[in-house]
């Protein structure tokens, strides 16, 4: 017997095994592919709608608002005004435009991974099962390279915004999943017994006592989603994301290191406008927990 | 309201052979317990642990029954069972003509929504929540409109003197006021069942014997049917009209305190009840003596339901060295003199041990 070879399938079964594979996986797309682009229809015109909004009303009226909203979150002059210098220097810089495609796409990317990611890390809390079930596949998402699930979404979806939404998603999604259940996981069974003594059903325990417990937690998960969509906006530039990834994506392939470093930056800049936003509306959340008056 | 029970009548809990094996496979346990088989055996040859073995108590309406042990008694077990927050391998507990182990989860949620209130140990407060609104928990559980259950919770926070620290955290307050909010919030659901779980275990002595006098204080206008435990003989003997002895899932005793102190059923009691001060548990007209007839009558007069601490003191600042013991009616039930109260006061284990 060989023992130095390993005993692999012979490379004529192995080609049959991909194309059996990827011809049912063309068909797939084939027969599927319109109509789930036509499912997710409504997130590309949200996107461009929120695009279009930012890029083509007046500059100063869009910096005003962001300059409110960033404030009205923190409750800080600080960062709101750090935020506004720093969107300043970017936009002088010529890099208004994709500043606003990137915020665009990062804002609906965090809200979809929102709206699916706490449901899900929810239920995750509920059911071991569930739990079981969901966290390989989370795994599987954190780790398998980004590129792998860009084909079959490119397939489906061609290039565009779409496709660029569901890459950014599936990578930045677990850690709102993740911490959600961590977050209600960790109420402390005492409270819980309590709610449950008043005569609580599951949904008011879940209202009244373990979201808003968990609350501080699963901010923290919403926090490390936007960062990691942020981290994306190059790869998704790959397959036709336009934003700050695309001028980096040529920067690369052309060797213009000025262009590169200044895009890195403005990402870099939006990305601790947002985290310290998010970051200091998190600890207001908490107000409850700072002892003395 | 909708309810089919009379109005303003508290509810007794009859508790029945009540039975908690604690692990995956009760049920196929239980007849091996029944026929005898003891909690360390169960442990030891199945992995299956005895929570509460055949406790039957009767749990007085408007009353406060106290049941007492040691931690590992199982007597958080039994008040868990009262409103179903754990359910019995066997046995019933029945409250208002129904069985709480048998009731669906609706039926169940009703039931704790509207007949129980639970003060807990640790507090269990919502810590996101302020004072006002931890006092309210349970009437927003139950739907009342905001308006109705502040002023409802305002009443009750001024009831257990905490007026002015509405808007306050729970983490904002010491423990004693904590636990005050949690007496609050379980008062506020006016619920004719108190369930008190170590209510003031957690708490320092001072505090405790403070929390103690707020609940008798309440009580004597309240009148709930109030279950209470606790590991402390003390307290148990100072809120308790009636106190049930557990121990290791077991009943020892079921009494009042005097019947516990003066006829311990067991060793076991006996041995809880020796460092007990005697004095101020005995009534007077527990040792009163029938006045021998024709006799004149001492001319100092004491309450039936004095305790023999107060009688002595009393007794000795007035140089009395005998009373005649009238009950509340003016009825004359003996005479006890001085000697007879030291001796009842002296713990006769204790005295024999001396020797």
């Amino acid at each position: 017997m060989d023992l130095i070879r390993f005993p692999e399938m012979s490379r004529g079964e192995l080609r049959a095994l991909r194309q059996t594979v990827d011809g049912a996986f063309r068909e797939f797309t084939r027969i599927w592919g319109d109509p789930l682009e036509n499912l997710f229809a409504p997130l590309a015109r949200l996107l461009t709608f929120l695009e279009n909004l930012l890029i083509d009303s007046p500059w100063i009226l869009v910096l005003a608002v962001l300059a409110a909203g960033i404030w009205l979150a923190s409750r800080s002059w600080k960062i709101a005004l750090g935020s506004v210098l720093a969107l300043l220097v970017v936009g002088y810089l010529g890099m208004w435009e994709d500043t606003m495609r990137t915020i665009a796409m990062v804002a609906v990317c965090t809200l979809v991974a929102v709206v699916l990611g706490i449901p899900v890390g929810i239920l995750m809390a509920q059911s071991n099962r569930m739990n079981a079930v969901v966290t390989p596949v989370l795994d599987m998402m954190q780790t398998m390279p980004s590129f792998v699930y860009l084909i079959p979404v490119v397939m489906i979806f061609g290039l565009g915004k779409v496709p660029g939404v569901i890459a950014v998603v599936i990578y930045a999604i677990p850690p709102v999943i993740r911490l959600t259940n961590l977050g209600i996981r960790h109420v402390a069974p005492d409270v819980l017994e309590a709610a449950e003594a008043f005569g609580s059903s599951k949904w008011q325990k879940l209202r009244d006592v373990q979201l808003p417990l968990a609350l501080p937690t699963i901010m923290a998960g919403v926090n490390q989603t936007i960062m990691m969509s942020l981290a994306m906006v190059v790869v998704a530039s790959m397959i036709g994301v336009r934003g700050l990834g695309q001028p980096v994506l040529q920067a690369i392939n052309n060797q213009y290191f000025t262009m590169g470093v200044m895009n890195g930056l403005a990402i870099v800049a939006i990305a601790i406008i947002m985290d310290r936003t998010t970051q200091a509306y998190g600890r207001r959340l908490q107000k409850h927990a700072e002892a003395g008056k | 309201m909708s309810a089919p029970q009379e109005q303003g009548q508290a509810h007794g809990i009859e508790i029945r052979n009540l039975y908690k094996i604690f692990g995956p496979d009760a049920a196929r346990h239980l007849p091996a317990v029944k026929a005898g088989l003891g909690k360390e055996e169960l442990h030891d040859r199945h992995d299956h642990v005895l929570g509460l073995c055949d406790i039957s108590l009767s749990v007085p309406p408007g009353r406060i029954t106290v049941v007492m042990g040691l931690s590992g008694s199982g007597k958080s077990t039994l008040i868990r069972h009262v409103n179903g927050l754990i359910a019995p391998t066997a046995g019933q507990v029945i409250c208002g003509g129904q069985d709480v182990a048998a009731m669906s989860d609706v039926r169940l949620r009703a039931f704790r929504r509207e007949k129980t209130a639970m003060v807990f140990q640790k507090f269990a407060l919502l810590p996101h929540r302020t004072v006002l609104e931890n006092a309210r928990y349970g009437l927003d559980i139950r739907g009342l409109p905001a308006a109705e259950a502040d002023g409802r919770a305002r009443r009750w926070i001024e009831r257990v003197g905490l007026k002015g620290y509405e808007g306050y955290y729970p983490r904002q307050l010491s423990g004693g006021m904590q636990q005050r909010v949690g007496l609050a919030r379980a008062l506020t659901n006016d619920a004719e069942i108190l369930l008190m779980d170590e209510a003031f275990s957690a708490l320092d002595p001072l505090i405790r014997v403070d929390m103690q006098s707020i609940l008798l204080e309440l009580q004597k206008e309240l009148r709930k049917t109030i279950v209470f435990i606790t590991h402390d003989l003390d307290e148990a003997l100072r809120l308790g009209d009636k106190i049930a002895i557990l121990r290791d899932g077991a009943m020892e005793q079921v009494g009042t305190g005097q019947e516990i102190v003066l006829r311990p059923a067991n060793a076991y009691v006996a041995d809880f009840v020796r460092e007990v001060n005697r004095g101020r548990i005995i009534e007077a007209q527990t040792i009163a003596t029938p006045a021998a007839p024709g006799a004149a009558l001492p001319g100092f007069t004491v309450k039936a339901r004095s305790k023999l601490d107060r009688v002595a003191q009393r007794m000795v600042e007035a140089g009395a060295g005998a009373a005649q013991v009238r009950d509340p009616q003016g009825q004359l039930l003996g005479v006890i003199d001085l000697p007879a109260i030291l001796n009842a006061m002296v713990n006769s284990a204790d005295a024999e041990s001396e020797e």
